[in-house]
C-alpha cells in the first residue's frame, strides 16, 4: 500500500465500523459546526471568580506548585525584583529573554547590575526571562507562545526560569485564556507551539519522590505586573 | 402484585438464600429472615433457586448463566421483592441480569422488572423498610469490610454501619482500606491462588492491626476467605455476616470456628 | 516486544517475591492513590467532568473519520506532514523512513505508549540509529532493557539503590567516587548526562495526549520537560499518536486534561501542556523545520463501535493499575506486555490476540475499583468479562476447569437434583469437618487450602432446614 491506500484504509475501516458513508451529510454538518464555533463543556466554579480572589488562586496554585511569585506594581519595579531574586538564590545577575516588546519596555537601566541577553535559549543558560500571553487561574497556569518574542527554549533549557506576566493577562479558566489567544492568532489557528506551565520542572521517577529539576528548569519565578 | 399481600398489606419479600449460605451458613439465611420478618415482611424461599449463576458468569459461560438467570426469574416473580444477604448476588441479579438477558426482547422486560424489587438486605432494611435500630446486643469491638459488589454496585456502606451502631455493646472500628477488595473474587481466589492470598494477607494484616476482634462483612464468599487465612494465620478473630449480629443470633460458632 | 502474557502465573509467582518490587507497589497507595482522592475532592464538578469527558469521546468517536480529516487538513496547513499506518509495522517503517531522509544517526524519545506498542526503539536500533529515552523513567528502564511496568510510571518496580547501580554501571566516565544516594542526586545525573542527549538528536519523536482537529495541534502532557527538549531541539519533530487520541477542539481537550492529571498523579494538572502544531514558523528562532505525525491504527478501528469500543476511550492515565489489588500485588511486568493493569487486560487481547493474552482478563477479581475510578468512565470489568465470554466461545477456556463449570452449571440448572446433592454433601462434609470447624486442605480444593482455611458447612442445607421448619406448625 503507498500513503494515500493506507489513508484510506483507515479512514474506510473507520466509517465500516461506525456504519457511516463518507457521504453523510448529517454527520459532516455536526463537525463542521462543533469546529466553528466551540462551545465550551463544564467549567468549574473556582474558574469563575473576580480580580482579586483569581489572583488569589492563581498565586496559590503556583506555589503549591513550587513556583515563586512575586507582584510588582509596574514595570518599573520588575528589575529590582529580578536583581533581589537572583542574587538570593545566588545566581548570576546574567539572563537571556526574546525580543518581546513588554520584556524591552522594562527599564533594565535601573539596575545596572543585571546583564540582559537576547536570543533563543542556549545550551548554557543559567536564567532567562519570559512574558506569558495569558494565563488560567484555576490551576495556575501560565501560556507561552513561541516565536522571536519569546522563543520555546527559554522556557526548556536554563536552571531558572522567570516568566513575566501582566495581572489584566491572568484570567479564570482554560476556556478564558484560549478565547485570549484566539483573538490574537485568529480562528482555528494557534502558534507553532504554546506550552502551558504550572510550576519548575519535577520528576518522581525515583522512589516515587518528587524532586524538581529533572529536565527543565529547578526553578520557576513568576513575576505579576500591575 | 396486590394479590401478593396478606390482609396486613406486608410485603412478600423472596429470599434469594446464595448458594453459599444454602450450603455452608444457613445460619445467615435465619438471620435474614428474622430481620425481614422485624422489618413487617412475610418471607417466602422457593425452591427453584439454586445459584445466580456468577460463576458461570464470569467464567465467560453466557449459556449456562442465561438459563441459571430465567430460572431465577421464574422462580420469583410472584415476590414483591428479592433480597439476598450478598451484596454480589445481588448485584448479579439486579443489574448483570438485565445485561445477560437484554438482547432478546422476549426476557429484557422481564429482566428489568425483576431487577427493580432486587436488593442486598442491610441496604433493603434501610433504604426500602426505613429500619433505623435493631434489637440486638454484641459486646465489644467489630470491624466492617465493605465487600466489593455490595460497595460499588448497591451503595451499600453507610446502611449497615448505621445498624450497627445501634446494637448494645457494640463499638465500631474502622480499619484501613476497608474498601480494598479482599482478593476473593470467586473463581478468581481458585483461578489464581498465589495472587488471591497475597491481596488477602493485606486485608487481614489490616483487620488485625486493629484492636477490634470481630470482622463483620456482607457476603459470605469474602467472609470464608478471610476467615480461611486469618486462621490459617493463627489470628484469633471472629468472623460473621453482619447479618448475625443484627439478628441478634451470634450465638453459634463463628465462620470456621469448631462446632460445639 | 515478544508477549509474555502466557506466562501470567509464573510471572505473577516471581514478582510475588520479589521483595524491592513489593516495596516499590506498597508506596502507590500513599502516593498515587492518596494524591488522587485529595485531587478530587478539591474539585467538587470532578466527577461531572468525567460525564463529560466520556461524552466528549463519545462524540469524537461517532464521527472519528470526520475529525481525523478536519485534524489532517489543520496540520498540513500548518505546514506538517501526516502519514497514516494501518498496522504497527507501517508506522515502524515510516519512522525508519523519515530518520533516514533525514540523516538520522540519534534520536531522542519522549515517552509514547504507542512507541512501546511497535516497539520502535529496537526498530531504529537494528537500523543503526540510536534511541534515547528521555523521560526519566523511561530511560532507567532502557538501560536495564526492560519494559515498562506503569503506564505513567514506567520505573516503579525499582528502588533507589537499584538505579544507583545501573547508573554506576552505564555512566562509566563519570567519577566512581560520585555520592548517589538521594533521589535529587541521582536526578541530577540523569539530567546532566541526557542533556547531552538532546542537544546531540536529529530527530525527536513525541507521543501525543490528544490531537485537536479544531487547530491541527498534538498535545503532550509532562512533568520534566523532556517532550519538549525533545521537540523543541532536533531539526526534525515525529509525533506518534494512535487515532482516538482525537478530539473536536480546545475546550473539549480542556475538558480531558482537567480529569487527566488528577485521576493520574492527582496533580491539579501537570506541570507542563505543550501544543504542537506544525514546523518551525518565518521568524521563529528555533523550532523542528520538519513535523511529520504518524497516525496508527493497529487494530482500534476494529474496535470501534464494537464489544470493545469504550476501551477507545482511554487516555492512558493509569489510575485503574493504581486502585487494582492485582497490579497492586504483582506489578506490571506479571501482565506480560505493554499496557498492564486493567486497562490493559482489555487492551492486550484486542492487539496480540485473546490466545496469547487469556491470562489477563481472567486474573481479575472484578471487585470494580477500576471503573470506580475511570476518569472516562470504561467499564473494565464488564469488557474484561466479554473476553472471557469470547474466551469460552472459542473453546479455549482450560479444559479441567470447564468441565467443573459443566458439572456445576448441569447441577444448578436442576434445582431438584441440586438440593438432593447439596443436601447430601453439606451434611457429610461438616460431619468430617466438624472437629475444627475448618479444613486444613481437601481434595479438589488445593487452590483455596493451599493458603487459607476452608471454612465447614454448619451441617444441614438451609433448604433442608426450612423446608423443616415449614412443616411443624
Amino acid at each position: 500500500m503507498n500513503g494515500a491506500q493506507k489513508r484510506q484504509s483507515v479512514l474506510e475501516g473507520i466509517r465500516a465500523a461506525l456504519g457511516a458513508g463518507g457521504a453523510d451529510e448529517t454527520r459532516k454538518k455536526t463537525v463542521r459546526k462543533r469546529l466553528k464555533s466551540p462551545r465550551a463543556n463544564l467549567v468549574p466554579e473556582r474558574a469563575r471568580k473576580g480580580r482579586a480572589a483569581r489572583l488569589e488562586l492563581f498565586t496559590g496554585m503556583l506555589e503549591g506548585q513550587g513556583a515563586k511569585v512575586s507582584h510588582a506594581s509596574g514595570l518599573g519595579d520588575v528589575p529590582e525584583i529580578v536583581a533581589a531574586y537572583l542574587r538570593g538564590n545566588n545566581l548570576s545577575a546574567e539572563f537571556r529573554t526574546g525580543s518581546d516588546e513588554m520584556l524591552a519596555a522594562i527599564p533594565w537601566d535601573k539596575t545596572p547590575s543585571l546583564t540582559r541577553h537576547r536570543g533563543r535559549g542556549q545550551a548554557g543558560d543559567g536564567v532567562t526571562m519570559s512574558r506569558a500571553s495569558t494565563a488560567a487561574a484555576e490551576t495556575g497556569t501560565l501560556f507561552l507562545t513561541s516565536g522571536e518574542d519569546n522563543p520555546t527554549t527559554l522556557n526548556f533549557l536554563p536552571d531558572t526560569h522567570m516568566i513575566v506576566i501582566r495581572a489584566g493577562d491572568i484570567l479564570g479558566s482554560y476556556e478564558d485564556a484560549w478565547n485570549a489567544l484566539r483573538k490574537t492568532f485568529g480562528a482555528r489557528a494557534l502558534p507553532r507551539t504554546v506550552n502551558l506551565i504550572s510550576g519548575p520542572s519535577r520528576t518522581a521517577d525515583i522512589n516515587q519522590t518528587i524532586v524538581m529539576g529533572a529536565h527543565g528548569p529547578r526553578r520557576l519565578h513568576v513575576i505579576v505586573v500591575g | 402484585m396486590a394479590k401478593n399481600k396478606t390482609p396486613e398489606n406486608k410485603p412478600h419479600v423472596g429470599l434469594f438464600v446464595t448458594c453459599l449460605v444454602d450450603l455452608i451458613r444457613p445460619s445467615i439465611g435465619f438471620a435474614s429472615v428474622k430481620l425481614l420478618q422485624q422489618a413487617g415482611c412475610r418471607v417466602g424461599v422457593p425452591q427453584a433457586q439454586t445459584c445466580c449463576g456468577q460463576p458461570a458468569y464470569n467464567s465467560g459461560d453466557r449459556p449456562d448463566a442465561r438459563a441459571l438467570a430465567l430460572q431465577t426469574l421464574s422462580a420469583f416473580e410472584d415476590f414483591d421483592y428479592v433480597v439476598a444477604p450478598s451484596g454480589s448476588c445481588a448485584g448479579m441479579l439486579k443489574h448483570h441480569y438485565p445485561e445477560l438477558l437484554g438482547d432478546d426482547p422476549g426476557t429484557a422486560g422481564r429482566a428489568r422488572a425483576f431487577a427493580d424489587k432486587v436488593h442486598e438486605l442491610v441496604s433493603f432494611l434501610v433504604d426500602i423498610r426505613g429500619v433505623t435500630k435493631v434489637r440486638a446486643r454484641h459486646d465489644g469491638a467489630v470491624t466492617y469490610h465493605d465487600s466489593c459488589a455490595g460497595l460499588r454496585e448497591l451503595g451499600v456502606k453507610a446502611q449497615p454501619r448505621q445498624l450497627l451502631e445501634s446494637v448494645e455493646g457494640l463499638t465500631l472500628q474502622e480499619m484501613e482500606d476497608a474498601e480494598v477488595c479482599c482478593g476473593f473474587g470467586g473463581t478468581f481466589s481458585v483461578k489464581y491462588p498465589a495472587v488471591s492470598n497475597a491481596i488477602v494477607e493485606k486485608k487481614t494484616a489490616n483487620i488485625a492491626a486493629g484492636d477490634a476482634r470481630c470482622l463483620l462483612a456482607g457476603d459470605l464468599g469474602c467472609l470464608m476467605n478471610m476467615a480461611g487465612k486469618l486462621s490459617r494465620e493463627g489470628k484469633d478473630i471472629e468472623v460473621r455476616h453482619v447479618a448475625e449480629v443484627l439478628a441478634g443470633m451470634d450465638d453459634d460458632p463463628a465462620i470456621g470456628e469448631k462446632q460445639s | 516486544m515478544k508477549p509474555a502474557s502466557r506466562a501470567f502465573k509464573t510471572n505473577a509467582r516471581k514478582a510475588l517475591a520479589n521483595e524491592p518490587l513489593q516495596r516499590a507497589l506498597g508506596g502507590i497507595k500513599h502516593g498515587f492513590v492518596a494524591n488522587r482522592a485529595k485531587a478530587r475532592a478539591a474539585l467538587p464538578e470532578f466527577d461531572r467532568l468525567r460525564d463529560e469527558a466520556r461524552a466528549v469521546k463519545e462524540h469524537t468517536l461517532a464521527h472519528l473519520d470526520l475529525y481525523l480529516e478536519e485534524y489532517e487538513a489543520k496540520v498540513i496547513e500548518a505546514g506538517g506532514q501526516v502519514h497514516w499506518a494501518p498496522s504497527a509495522d507501517d508506522a515502524r517503517e515510516t519512522i525508519l523512513k523519515i530518520c533516514r531522509n533525514a540523516g538520522a544517526r540519534t534520536v531522542t524519545k519522549g515517552k509514547s505508549m504507542v512507541g512501546e506498542e511497535i516497539a520502535i526503539n529496537a526498530h531504529l536500533e537494528a537500523a543503526g540509529i540510536k534511541a534515547v529515552e528521555t523521560d526519566l523513567g523511561e530511560y532507567l528502564i532502557q538501560i536495564r532493557g526492560e519494559p515498562p511496568s506503569h503506564i505513567i510510571a514506567p520505573a516503579i518496580h525499582l528502588t533507589m539503590d537499584q538505579v544507583e547501580a545501573d547508573f554506576r554501571n552505564i555512566h562509566k566516565d563519570l567519577p566512581p567516587e560520585r555520592i548517589l544516594d538521594e533521589p535529587g542526586q541521582l536526578v541530577a545525573e540523569a539530567r546532566a548526562v541526557l542533556r547531552d542527549g538532546f542537544l546531540a538528536a536529529d530527530v525527536g519523536i513525541t507521543g501525543a495526549n490528544l490531537l485537536i482537529a479544531e487547530t491541527g495541534s498534538s498535545v503532550i502532557v509532562t512533568n520534566e520537560g523532556n517532550g519538549d527538549l525533545t521537540q523543541c531541539l532536533p531539526r526534525v519533530h515525529i509525533v506518534i499518536a494512535s487515532i482516538e487520541k482525537a478530539v473536536p477542539t480546545l475546550e473539549d481537550a480542556n475538558t480531558i486534561l482537567r480529569v487527566l492529571a488528577r485521576s493520574a498523579t492527582g496533580q491539579e494538572c501537570s506541570t507542563y501542556t505543550t501544543y504542537s502544531t506544525g514546523p518551525k514558523r518565518p521568524g521563529d528562532p528555533d523550532g523542528p523545520e520538519e513535523f511529520h505525525v504518524v497516525l496508527l491504527d493497529n487494530g482500534r478501528t476494529e474496535m470501534l463501535g464494537g464489544e470493545f469500543h469504550d476501551m477507545l476511550r482511554c487516555i492512558r492515565c493509569g489510575a485503574c493499575m493504581n486502585h487494582c489489588p492485582v497490579y497492586g500485588a504483582v506489578g506490571g511486568h506479571a501482565y506480560g506486555w505493554v499496557y498492564p493493569g486493567p486497562m490493559g487486560a482489555v487492551l492486550t487481547p484486542s492487539l496480540i490476540g485473546i490466545d496469547e493474552a487469556g491470562h489477563l482478563p481472567n486474573a481479575s477479581t472484578f471487585c470494580g475499583r477500576c471503573e470506580a475510578v475511570c476518569p472516562m468512565r470504561i467499564p473494565l470489568p464488564k469488557l474484561m468479562r466479554h473476553w472471557r465470554m469470547r474466551e469460552y466461545e472459542e473453546g479455549n477456556t482450560p479444559a479441567g476447569y470447564k468441565l467443573g463449570l459443566k458439572l456445576w452449571a448441569f447441577a444448578a440448572r436442576r434445582p431438584k437434583l441440586y438440593h438432593a446433592l447439596t443436601g447430601l454433601g453439606a451434611p457429610l462434609l461438616a460431619r468430617f469437618g466438624k472437629r475444627r470447624g475448618r479444613f486444613r486442605s481437601l481434595p479438589l480444593a488445593g487452590g483455596w487450602t493451599r493458603h487459607r482455611d476452608l471454612p465447614a458447612p454448619q451441617g444441614k442445607t438451609f433448604q433442608q432446614l426450612w423446608r423443616a421448619r415449614e412443616k411443624t406448625p
